[in-house]
């Protein structure tokens, strides 16, 4: 169970994994994130929130240069990503080889539709870090096992559900060994009923110290599981700290708005869940 | 008539001779075309509009030449500005470069209509270049596009027909010269076309096998 535990996740935890710093982003006019600067420690938790637009994502896709930021610096275990300490931006190469030591897990899942789910957890740990086969497909078969999907192996995503979808796409970015692990709002696709499967997974990796960094609505995941609670609105960071302070006593009015509206009654955790197109 | 086809039998041997040349001109032509496209696709949709545009005009010219003029210009053609082939040289260069911006054309199609996710997820886990391409774009665009690369190995098929105007031994040259000794032109075309339709019936057939490959994926 525990193999996913990679010797620097039991190192100290007050170690800073992720530093992002100064971080804007503009489309066209629009100025989506505005000056944004965090940082995140080593088996760190850490939730965005916020309303639809506020920027999540788009930071979220920063981090690993999906988006490219017009501003900022990122920072993963002391080695910059995008931009070198130089100041030079990253050819694609150099991009690539910082990018496989963050892993992300998609809204829409985007497994890889020609692979079968085994082959979509070996396929980059093979033909990216050039592992050797064998050794990547008993740590692929052991992280299906781990998410509940291992009988599924051979058969190809498109026959799979939602929730099973992104219970594959998880096992694919764990098997990198990531530094890392990026979520873009992984149970938004999901049918109701499915959201659960994903989240115990999700639970499970946060329990192991597995450092993650999750853009979501679940409000019931976020005050459970969360280290801590960035909230944006605008592009900006509005508010940030412990789940427990920042659901019980939000200190700005924005914030105490999202949650009106997010968190409406305040009722069992199992009702918190807001369903998002 | 039995008795003509009888006379075509006497010559099968010419006439097998020519179906094997079809069949090799076809083969080469069709997997060379195939792989020449796919990286000319990725030429057609680079995101430099200076990249992309040279290969459009290139497909573009293609496709509004006839084949058979394609062929003259390379085989009679071309030794003028001192480029010269023997004429299976020049037949089966004619086939590629010409069928080359078909499947081209066709890739960028399927290219364009592809999902972007799986890509960008590519790009999250560290591919890029020649990699993704052949990893992760290449593959689902072979099974989208597999019915239509099917359509074009069948044109390939019938246009290396055309090459038997440079004397290349294929199986149009094959009955024409049956047809020409015995004078028997229908039973000896016949025979031909009915050669070109198993050829295409094999073609169908692996039409047939990438389909299912792609319904077991969709």
């Amino acid at each position: 169970m525990n193999m996913m535990t990679s010797p620097e996740l039991a190192a100290t935890n007050t170690s800073q994994i992720l530093s992002v710093a100064g971080l804007s982003k503009s489309f066209g006019s629009l100025q989506v994130l505005d000056n944004i600067s965090f940082g995140v420690a080593r088996g760190e938790t850490v939730c965005l929130l916020g309303p639809s637009g506020s920027g999540k994502s788009t930071l979220l896709r920063c981090i690993n240069w999906l988006e490219r930021p017009d501003a900022g610096r990122i920072v993963l275990d002391g080695q910059p990503i995008g931009i070198t300490s130089g100041g030079v931006v990253m050819g694609d190469r150099e991009l690539s080889l910082m990018r496989t030591r963050i892993g992300m897990v998609f809204q829409h899942f985007a497994l890889w539709p020609h692979l079968t789910v085994l082959q979509n957890v070996m396929e980059a740990p093979v033909h990216v870090q050039r592992r050797p086969k064998d050794e990547v497909r008993a740590e692929a078969e052991a992280l299906l096992q781990r998410v509940g999907l291992f009988e599924k192996r051979d058969v190809f995503p498109a026959r799979l559900s939602g929730g099973q979808k992104q219970r594959v796409g998880i096992a694919r970015a764990l098997a990198m060994k990531p530094a890392l692990l990026l979520f873009d709002e992984p149970t938004s696709a999901l049918d109701p009923e499915l959201v659960g499967e994903v989240l115990a997974v999700m639970r499970d990796l946060a329990s192991e110290g597995m450092t993650m960094v999750v853009v979501t609505h679940e409000m019931a995941f976020a005050r459970d599981v969360a280290s801590r609670v960035i909230f944006m609105d605008r592009g900006v960071v509005v508010e940030t700290g412990t789940p427990e302070v920042f659901f019980n006593a939000p200190t700005t009015e924005r914030a105490q708005q999202f949650l009106l509206r997010y968190v409406a009654a305040p009722a069992a955790p199992s009702t918190l869940t807001t369903p998002q197109t | 008539m039995i008795h003509d086809f009888g006379l075509v039998w006497l010559d099968r041997e010419l006439l097998l001779t020519g179906l094997g040349n079809t069949v090799l001109l076809s083969v080469l032509a069709g997997f060379c075309a195939l792989a020449l496209g796919a990286l000319l696709s990725t030429v057609l949709m680079n995101r430099s509009r200076f990249i992309a545009i040279p290969g459009q005009a290139f497909v573009d010219t293609m496709r509004c030449t006839p084949f058979l003029l394609f062929a003259y210009i390379v085989y009679y053609g071309l030794p003028s500005l001192g480029v010269n082939f023997d004429n299976w040289g020049a037949g089966l260069a004619a086939l590629i470069v010409y069928h080359t911006a078909y499947m081209a054309e066709i890739l960028r199609g399927a290219w364009a209509a592809q999902p972007r996710a799986p890509i960008e997820a590519g790009m999250a886990f560290g591919y890029s270049g020649l990699r993704m391409f052949r990893r992760i774009v290449l593959p689902p665009l072979m099974l989208s596009a597999g019915p239509v690369v099917g359509n074009q190995v069948i044109q390939i098929v019938k246009d290396s027909a055309f090459l038997t105007i440079i004397a290349l031994p294929e199986l149009t040259h094959a009955a024409s010269s049956i047809q020409s000794r015995r004078y028997i032109p229908f039973a000896a075309f016949i025979a031909a076309v009915l050669l070109y339709w198993a050829i295409c019936l094999v073609v169908e057939a692996g039409v047939a096998a990438v389909g299912r490959m792609a319904e077991a994926r969709r």
